[in-house]
């Protein structure tokens, strides 16, 4: 039974319409990310569900009870903000018990629950403090502690770490999956980083311009993108779309790529879906992961790859560290390959790669959706 | 080379130091003669003003002017001195002070965080209210004030003031409360806050800087008004400056100087007073901290 839905949700301001019929839900206990670039509305939709925004049409149920009329503080949710939103004028116990304050809890108890949490976040000692003598980190960690002594159904979280630097932000995430493992409660938690999406979540809703692109596991949002949108936001680097035309050969479907001297590479596909047999003979936009592009021996340990051997000219590699990359000119278009740290890939000459077409995929030139 | 160039600009800079230090002295000077012939002057025996110079020293320092200012001198019939109409004028300026500032204050909360349609329209009309002059309002405001049966009180004159400092205390809080973090708001209304609550529990407390600069905006324009005062009040609300209008036009034969000077000083103080005092308080940065710093 799912805890949180969203049901054909509709968000105008004046003329703009800004959600355009968004389904989504949840199960108890998931960790939702919503995901897209700015100004997709996934900011505006957490409102919604928050009761910060009117909906225009459409429901909202939190544990089968529609909250469409409900007022915020009733919905029985908390929320941390991209700016933490800590009251300048109080401090940082009194910050984490306003709300309880609001609610009428006794003031005792009201101490109780905030030692508790500050226990837990590890801020006893903050608590005297203004939110204007706290670092970045402290404060997130304070934005998290209002949240939790509110012990609500659901926790709303709208780009907590975009303003923290790369090392406290991995450090943060880390934090909020081990919270969200030791107390289980649902969260709602948007972002434009992809990474944290796939880290964080354990279902991704992908938006752009106000419409779902798709709803999944992080696994289904990355190897199955819905559409090229998905494919390309989604994943650093982004999937390589190349133009391909789809054939029949020898009884399987192969996808045909141009070379720059006017021959073709033939790549066979693996399980085409029922829609891909509409498409031979025609043109098709063919997505490869980077890490589905190496140059490892064809020998390698039988992992369920469908290996098969492709010629390209290495254009630049760039050493990550962990791995290689290495700009590859495929199908005309430049591509990234994901190689070995220890490659013998140089730039400037041409190579031979290993293509896994086990997790290759096919999307539609026209309507960009994958077949 | 490049010594002699330093050389030059420090010269160059002393030089034009000096003519801004001096320029800016000349003008102190000039603001500052006007104080020290009133203070200089309101210590002296009338004699002495008369057959002295003005810029002198006092030979005789007295403080009888003063007395004779605050408490004995003829105003209208009765000779009470300024004291009573000080009185007034405060009786007039507390109230309207802070009910204006208040309002200001709801309504930039309102025309910021609680956006409704019209609202940019509704506020350039309140920002209108700035630029009408004072003459202009004069008889509509004592039909409503007869209306309203408070002509000639006190109150009459703190409802004038209220209505006429709103369109700058408005456009005060509303400019203050622009910058405030939105987020802010959301927050307290999630945390089960309801409108007011948001109010003087979040916004009030961090509004410290513009609560005073409105407010010496307000008892200084509030205090200094002469024609609002001269109109709309009687014998017993008269404010402090319609009283030493009629101190130093109306005395009988001789004209008291020394009184005149003393009166005015009178009159003057308590402007500057709020100034002094709470210029102090004038500091930002007091929402440092509220979001990403």
């Amino acid at each position: 039974m799912s805890f949180l839905v969203v049901n054909g949700l509709e968000k105008r301001f004046g003329s703009v319409e800004v959600l355009k019929g968004i389904d989504i839900s949840v199960p108890r206990g998931g960790f939702l990310v919503l995901v897209g670039p700015s100004g997709c509305g996934k900011s505006t939709l957490l409102n919604t569900i928050a009761g910060l925004e009117t909906v225009t049409a459409g429901e909202i149920l939190i544990d089968g009870v529609r909250v469409n009329e409900l007022h915020p503080s009733k919905r029985d949710i908390a929320m941390v903000f991209q700016s933490y939103a800590l009251y300048p004028n109080m401090n940082v116990a009194k910050n984490m018990s306003f709300g309880m304050e609001m609610r009428g809890v006794p003031k005792a108890e009201r101490q109780q629950v905030v030692a508790r949490v500050a226990s837990m976040l590890q801020i006893e000692d903050l608590l005297e403090r203004k939110p204007s003598q706290l670092s970045g980190g402290q404060r997130q960690r304070v934005a998290m502690g209002r949240a939790l002594v509110r012990d609500p159904k659901i926790f709303l979280f709208d780009e907590p770490l975009s303003n923290l630097d790369a090392k406290l932000r991995v450090e943060m995430r880390t934090e909020i999956q081990k919270l969200h493992q030791r107390l289980g409660t649902t969260i709602v938690y948007v972002t434009h980083d992809q990474i944290e999406a796939m880290t964080l979540a354990t279902v991704i809703a992908v938006l752009k311009d106000g419409v779902l692109q798709q709803v999944g596991t992080p696994a289904e949002i990355y190897n199955t993108p819905a559409n090229i949108f998905v494919a390309d936001f989604m994943g650093s680097p982004s999937m390589n779309l190349v133009p391909a035309r789809l054939d029949r050969a020898n009884g399987v479907l192969v996808v045909s790529l141009k070379r720059a001297d006017g021959s073709t590479t033939v790549l066979p596909l693996h399980r085409p879906s029922a829609a891909a047999e509409a498409f031979v003979g025609r043109d098709v936009i063919l997505g490869l992961r980077p890490e589905s592009i190496d140059d490892a021996p064809a020998a390698a340990p039988d992992d369920g790859a469908q290996r098969h051997p492709l010629e390209a000219h290495v254009e630049v590699t760039q050493p990550t560290g962990a791995d290689t990359l290495a700009m590859i000119r495929l199908g005309g278009r430049e591509a990234v390959a994901r190689l070995r740290a220890e490659t013998g890939a140089r730039a400037g000459e041409r190579c031979t790669f290993m293509v896994d077409m086990s997790k290759a995929v096919l999307f539609d030139p026209e309507t960009e959706q994958r077949l | 080379m490049a010594a002699s160039a330093v050389e030059t600009a420090v010269r160059t800079g002393r030089l034009t130091r000096a003519l801004i230090y001096a320029a800016l002295l000349v003008f102190a000077v000039y603001y500052l003669l006007p104080l020290f012939v009133m203070m200089v002057n309101s210590f002296k025996e009338l004699d002495e003003i008369r057959g002295g110079n003005m810029l002198a020293l006092p030979e005789l320092v007295t403080i009888a002017p003063w007395i004779k200012a605050w408490n004995q001198a003829q105003i209208g019939v009765q000779p009470t001195g300024l004291a009573p109409y000080f009185l007034n004028s405060i009786k007039m300026v507390v109230p309207a002070v802070v009910i204006s500032t208040l309002l200001g204050a709801l309504n930039g909360y309102v025309l910021t965080k609680w956006r409704f349609r019209g609202d940019t329209l509704l506020f350039a009309l309140m920002l209108f209210a700035c630029f009408i002059p004072f003459q202009i309002v004069l008889i509509p405001m004592a039909r409503v004030l007869g209306f309203l049966g408070i002509a000639g009180t006190t109150w009459g004159l703190v409802l004038v003031h209220v209505v006429y400092g709103l369109g700058f205390t408005t456009l005060f809080f509303r400019n203050y409360y622009a910058a405030f973090p939105t987020e802010l708001v959301k927050a307290a209304q999630i945390d089960g806050a309801n409108f007011l609550q948001i109010f003087y529990r979040i916004l009030l407390p961090s509004s410290g800087p513009i609560i005073v600069v409105t407010v010496i905006w307000q008892f200084t324009s509030i205090w200094n008004d002469f024609l609002f005062g001269a109109s709309f009040s009687d014998f017993d609300s008269q404010p402090m400056t319609v009283a030493l209008n009629n101190l130093v036009s109306s005395s009988t034969g001789v004209k008291e100087y020394n009184v005149h000077f003393a009166g005015a000083i009178l009159a003057a103080i308590p402007t500057l007073l709020v100034y002094v005092v709470a210029g102090r308080y004038f500091v930002r940065g007091l929402m440092a901290g509220a979001v990403k710093g």
